[in-house]
Formats: structure tokens, C-alpha cells, sequence
């Protein structure tokens, strides 16, 4: 129907309209505001498997609806990271990650770019995204790779992983690796049996920055820092390979 | 049911006239190409699988995963069409279906040795594939339904053996329908990763049948002409004809897989993700390009095509070796398909990474791939001297 013939409708008048229908149209303007007054947060934030029925990639995760008691993400305040690699270094220390065969946990990637005419070398953090989609997951044939029901953390079962290699090559992040020594698929697990495990709050990477570049902690929790940066309205926020539709867990902004 | 012996089962099966000192060399010979071939795969459990192979955290599948899709999509497609003519009749094929079948055993068992040493941990897999299955998993499904196919297909054949026709015919169709579920898996393991766009996508499930279907006439065309060749005897009618089918479903096939492929790669050049287009570049003139053009284009489909056309379907020789050529086009085809999904960086722009990966195989993977071919050479030369008669018995019905 094009907007002439809309035009010459009767107004039919909003006394008929069932309630149902007047509250999906109320609610409806109450999460499009949300999304203003969230920045572009909210429809960044991708938990949204972990959110409302609808399951739609861009929904505000509602309260009280993650499935694991913490929802545990990092965000990568890219601008600051200058590439000391202290991050790498105690990751490998931290997970004993072998110094062979591409095998890395964590990685400072690099590039050139131009700003207002001027080079300028830009830097960029990357780990396991930890998706809430985590196409790693699905593809492994014999569970070795899973959601732990805990944190959501994706972590590794070594003594089922048959070295097939599938998640590997469905990983969007080169997030995985073979490591030789264990022979089975490894990768970052947040510090979940390293540091978490002993009570620690952060992880290796996070407590070696000294530009507090990641910033580590529950997703849900409106008292860690992280809440508070993927809340702060206006506040740029993007996530690597949203189109891929795995729902990472890790949040990149300038700030 | 008959009680007979095995030996007398085998001396009916048999086919003494290809004992021969010539026959007995060659079988051999294929004998120790697979044994020293899968020995270079083996070592990859002594050295290590990172050590032997030319794999990388980059580029984690290789030569070794897309020859054992294309052993598998091979086997699939001789499984469908001896079911065909096993359940159906109707067509010439039917007479040469003991055959098929048999060769596609020996072509899944080509794919299973060649994967079986790429894999790191295939013990693992064995315990918990049944312990652990993820049914979310596309190499669950692949590998659970190949297993069952061949599992099938094993009883299929010894049912024809023992002339127990009725299990034969409802094992070959419980196996042909395993098999094409198998290679439908086999697609999706591609297809259903977005991380890949040159893999991800509807249309790859069907590609990989289509592939089967061409593979597996493309064979059945080869063997069956090898197999007269080896005994040095003439094709009956009835034989030629089952050929000239076969050859004629591979034209079809030829064609359909040829607007498949056309449509596939423009696809990539109408929009979507770089990564696609940049793979679809590395076929049409990157370092794919020899391959793609050379290989898969012309050796794997125009010659193929001009040569059935030259024959107009008569002259078997020349099917069979359009069969031949098509067979080498859909193994660098699969070469291709798997290498090309995996050689354009993920991170591209970042870190100054060439938009290409380099990928060679080791030498250990091209003996890994002699060892498959030694295991299909191996096993089509013992299934004729072994069942020869099996296979040629329905020519004296």
C-alpha cells in the first residue's frame, strides 16, 4: 500500500484498539528509547541469546535472564593498548601456552592507518571471543569444547578432543590452536583454572596491562567496571565480525 | 539359506584367469604404494601431526581433508547409482552394480585411511564420538552416517556373495540413503560456518551431491572399463550399454556441475563479505588460478565434455577416459574448494598479512594421497580377481 492510499484511510480511532495491542505498541517505544538513552550499547551488546525469547541479535538483555550465574566478557579500550605485549607474555606464563607451532592465546594485532592526512599505527588486542553463538561449539563433534554452564566461559575438555580440527577452522577470530604438547585443540579460557579458580578477579592479560587496555568482569553485575563502560551512554561500542552471528563476548571502544 | 563353505563360496566368486604373473606384480606393487603411503601418514603419530604435515593454525585443513571428500563423494556416488539399479531396475547400470558397490567400499575405505591419519586423535574419536556426541555437529553426522553406510554396504555385498539377494537389496538401500546423508554432512561441515564465506551457504550441500553424482559415474565408466581392459576381453553388449549409461549420466551431471560452479563463484562477485570475494580471486587469478582454470575447468570439464561429444557416446575407451579426466578435475576441484575457504587471512588489513596465505602440501601428505590411491588400485585389482564373477555374473543370466 503506498502512503497516498494510507492518506485517504479513515482514522479508525484508538478507543477500539484491544489492550494487548496498546501495550506492544508502549513497550516497543520503550525499548527504542532505551536504545537512545543506552548509546549504541544496547544494541551492540550481544547476549541477546542469553536474553529475551524473541532471539533477535540486537534485543536488550533483560534482567535476570542470562542462563550461567556470572556472564563473563572483556572490553579492549583499543586507543590505549601501545603493544608492550605484557599481556602476551603473562598469558604464556600464566597457561603455559608453548612457544611453538602458532600457538598464542592472546595476540596485540597491528596496522597502519591515516588520520587527518597523518600515519598512525593502531593496535589491537584479540582473544577468544567467548560468543554466546560460539560456532566452535556446535561443530565439535564430541562435546570437547563447551559453554561451562558456570560463566559462560568457552573452555576445553583435552581428553576428548579427537584433533579434528573443525573448530579451528569455524572459529571467525583464529581464536584456536593446536597445541602440540597437550595434542588437542587449546585456547583462552578466560584464566578459568589458572587465575578464577584461586578467586582471583581478572584475568592474566588484564592485571599485566598497565594501560588498564582490558577490562574483565561479569556482564551482569551493575558493580563491575565493565557494566559501567558497556553502559556509559554515548559511548561507541563494536564488537569483530558481527556478521558472522556468534554473538561475541568481547567489546572494543576508544575510551 | 545356503550352507555353503567360505572356500566354496570363493571358488564361485573367483576369477581364476586373472591370476596372472602380470596381475600378481601389479597388485603387489599397488600393495606397497599403499603401505608406504599410509606408513608417511603414520608418522605423523610419531613425529607429531604439526611436524608432518603442512598445516598451520591459519589454514587447519589441507591436502588430506579434501582427498578424503573427494574418495567419499566418489564412493556416494557409485552407492547411489548401484542402488538405483539395484532397487529399481530399469536401467543398464544394473548389470554392473556388483561392481559398483564394491568399489565403493574400497572408495570410502581410501577416504577413512586418508582421514584416519589426518585426524590427531582418532583413538579419542572412537571412545567419544560414542560417549560424547554433539548431534549440533556435522562431522558427528558425517562420520556416524559414512560408518553406517559402510557398515551396510559390507553386508550388501556379502549378501550378494552368498546370493542372499533380499538382504543385498534392502542393506544397499539402507546404505545408499546413509550415504547420501553422509555427504550431505559432509556439505554442511562446510557450509554452515559464516566465519568462511567462500564456504558458507545453501548452495554447498547440493554442490557436494552434484559432485557425487559426477564422480560416481565418472568411476563406474573407469572401473568397468579397467576391468575388461585387465582381462583383456570385450565388452558385452549389455556391458557396453551399462557403460554408455554411465557415461551418460556423467554428461548430464557434467553440465549441471558446471552452471553449479559458474553460479557459485559469481556469487561472490555481486556483494558480500571480502573474504568471499577475495577467495573467489584467488581461484579466477590468484594462486588458485593454475589449478582452477587448468585443472578443474579445462581437464576437469571442457575436455571431458568435447571428448564425449567426439565419441557421441560409442567409443567406451574415450568415455572412460573422459571418466578418468573428470576424476582428476574433482580431485583438484575438492583441493580447491577446501584450500580457498581457508587461504584469505581472517584478520586481513592487520599485522601487514599478505591477502594470501601460502599453502604446499608436505611430501608426507602426497604420499599420504598415493596411499589412498594405492588402497582404491589395491582393492579394484583383488575385487576382480576375488568376486570377479560376482561382478560379471548377471552378463551370463
Amino acid at each position: 500500500m503506498n502512503i497516498e492510499d494510507l492518506e485517504k484511510e479513515k482514522n479508525e480511532g484508538i478507543e477500539n484498539l484491544p489492550l494487548q495491542e496498546r501495550r506492544k505498541f508502549l513497550q516497543m517505544g520503550l525499548v527504542v528509547t532505551g536504545v537512545f538513552l543506552g548509546g549504541s550499547v544496547l544494541s551492540l551488546t550481544s547476549t541477546s541469546h542469553a536474553s529475551d525469547q524473541s532471539n533477535q541479535d540486537r534485543d536488550i538483555p533483560a534482567e535476570g535472564q542470562y542462563p550461567y550465574p556470572k556472564h563473563y566478557g572483556m572490553v579492549m579500550r583499543q586507543n590505549r593498548c601501545v603493544d608492550c605485549e605484557k599481556c602476551v607474555e603473562a598469558c604464556k606464563q600464566t597457561n603455559h601456552v608453548p612457544d611453538a607451532h602458532g600457538a598464542y592465546r592472546t595476540a596485540i594485532q597491528e596496522r597502519l592507518t591515516t588520520e587527518n592526512g597523518a600515519e598512525k599505527r593502531e593496535f589491537r588486542p584479540v582473544l577468544c571471543n567467548h560468543c554466546n553463538r560460539p560456532p566452535c561449539v556446535r561443530v565439535c563433534p564430541t562435546k570437547a569444547t563447551y559453554k561451562d554452564p558456570q560463566t559462560g566461559i568457552v573452555v576445553m575438555d583435552y581428553a576428548k578432543c579427537i584433533g579434528c580440527k573443525t573448530c579451528m577452522a569455524a572459529c571467525p577470530y583464529n581464536a584456536r590452536y593446536f597445541n602440540h604438547e597437550k595434542y588437542a585443540i587449546d585456547k583462552c579460557n578466560f584464566c578459568i583454572d589458572t587465575r578464577l579458580a584461586e578467586g582471583k578477579t581478572e584475568t592474566a592479560c588484564a592485571a599485566a596491562c598497565p594501560a588498564r587496555v582490558r577490562i574483565f568482569g561479569d556482564l551482569k553485575d551493575k558493580s563491575t567496571e565493565i557494566y559501567r563502560l558497556l553502559h556509559t551512554p554515548d559511548t561507541k561500542i563494536w564488537v569483530l565480525r558481527p556478521d558472522t552471528g556468534a554473538l561475541p563476548n568481547v567489546f572494543y571502544m576508544n575510551a | 539359506m545356503t550352507n555353503k563353505s567360505i572356500s566354496a563360496i570363493f571358488a564361485e566368486t573367483a576369477e581364476p584367469r586373472l591370476a596372472t604373473p602380470g596381475m600378481n606384480r601389479a597388485t603387489i606393487f599397488f600393495l606397497i604404494v599403499t603401505v608406504v603411503g599410509l606408513s608417511c601418514g603414520v608418522l605423523a603419530f610419531i613425529f607429531g601431526h604439526h611436524v608432518i604435515y603442512h598445516n598451520t593454525r591459519e589454514m587447519p585443513w589441507g591436502m588430506l581433508i579434501s582427498t578424503y571428500a573427494f574418495w567419499a563423494i566418489t564412493s556416494t556416488g557409485l552407492c547411489i547409482y548401484a542402488a538405483m539399479s539395484h532397487v529399481f531396475g530399469g536401467t543398464r547400470m544394473g548389470i554392473v552394480s556388483n561392481r559398483m558397490v564394491w568399489m565403493s567400499i574400497i572408495c570410502i575405505m581410501a577416504a577413512f585411511s586418508t582421514i584416519g591419519v589426518e585426524i590427531a586423535s582418532p583413538h579419542r574419536m572412537l571412545i567419544y564420538n560414542i560417549l560424547s556426541p554433539n548431534p549440533t555437529s556435522n562431522i558427528w553426522w558425517m562420520g556416524t552416517l559414512y560408518g553406517l553406510a559402510v557398515g551396510c554396504m559390507i553386508v550388501e555385498f556379502a549378501g550378494i556373495v552368498t546370493g542372499l539377494a533380499k538382504i543385498a537389496l534392502i542393506l544397499g538401500v539402507f546404505g545408499a540413503i546413509a550415504e547420501v546423508l553422509a555427504n550431505s554432512c559432509l556439505g554442511g561441515v562446510f557450509a554452515t560456518l559464516p566465519a568462511r564465506p567462500y564456504w558458507y551457504g545453501a548452495q554447498l550441500p547440493i554442490y557436494f551431491l552434484t559432485a557425487a553424482f559426477l564422480s560416481g559415474a565418472a568411476a563406474a565408466v573407469l572401473f568397468n572399463f579397467l576391468a575388461y581392459k585387465i582381462r583383456g576381453e570385450k565388452m558385452s553388449q549389455a556391458v557396453q550399454l551399462a557403460v554408455k549409461s554411465a557415461g551418460k549420466a556423467m554428461t548430464l551431471v557434467l553440465i549441471l556441475y558446471t552452471v553449479a560452479t559458474f553460479w557459485r563463484l559469481v556469487s561472490f562477485y555481486v556483494g558480500g563479505p571480502e573474504l568471499g570475494r577475495t577467495a573467489g580471486n584467488a581461484l579466477i587469478s590468484g594462486p588458485l588460478a593454475i589449478n582452477f582454470w587448468v585443472m578443474e575447468i579445462c581437464i576437469g570439464l571442457l575436455i571431458p565434455m568435447m571428448l564425449i561429444i567426439l565419441s557421441r557416446l560409442e567409443n567406451v575407451g574415450m568415455i572412460a577416459f573422459a571418466g578418468f579426466l573428470v576424476l582428476v578435475g574433482q580431485f583438484v576441484a575438492r583441493y580447491d574448494l577446501v584450500v580457498a575457504g581457508q587461504i584469505v587471512p581472517q584478520n586481513l588489513g592487520w599485522d601487514g598479512l599478505p591477502s594470501y596465505f601460502s599453502y604446499v602440501p608436505s611430501i608426507f601428505e602426497f604420499g599420504v594421497i598415493a596411499g589412498g590411491i594405492g588402497v582404491v588400485a589395491f582393492g579394484f585389482l583383488m575385487g576382480e580377481r576375488v568376486f570377479g564373477k560376482t561382478f560379471t555374473q548377471k552378463e551370463h543370466h
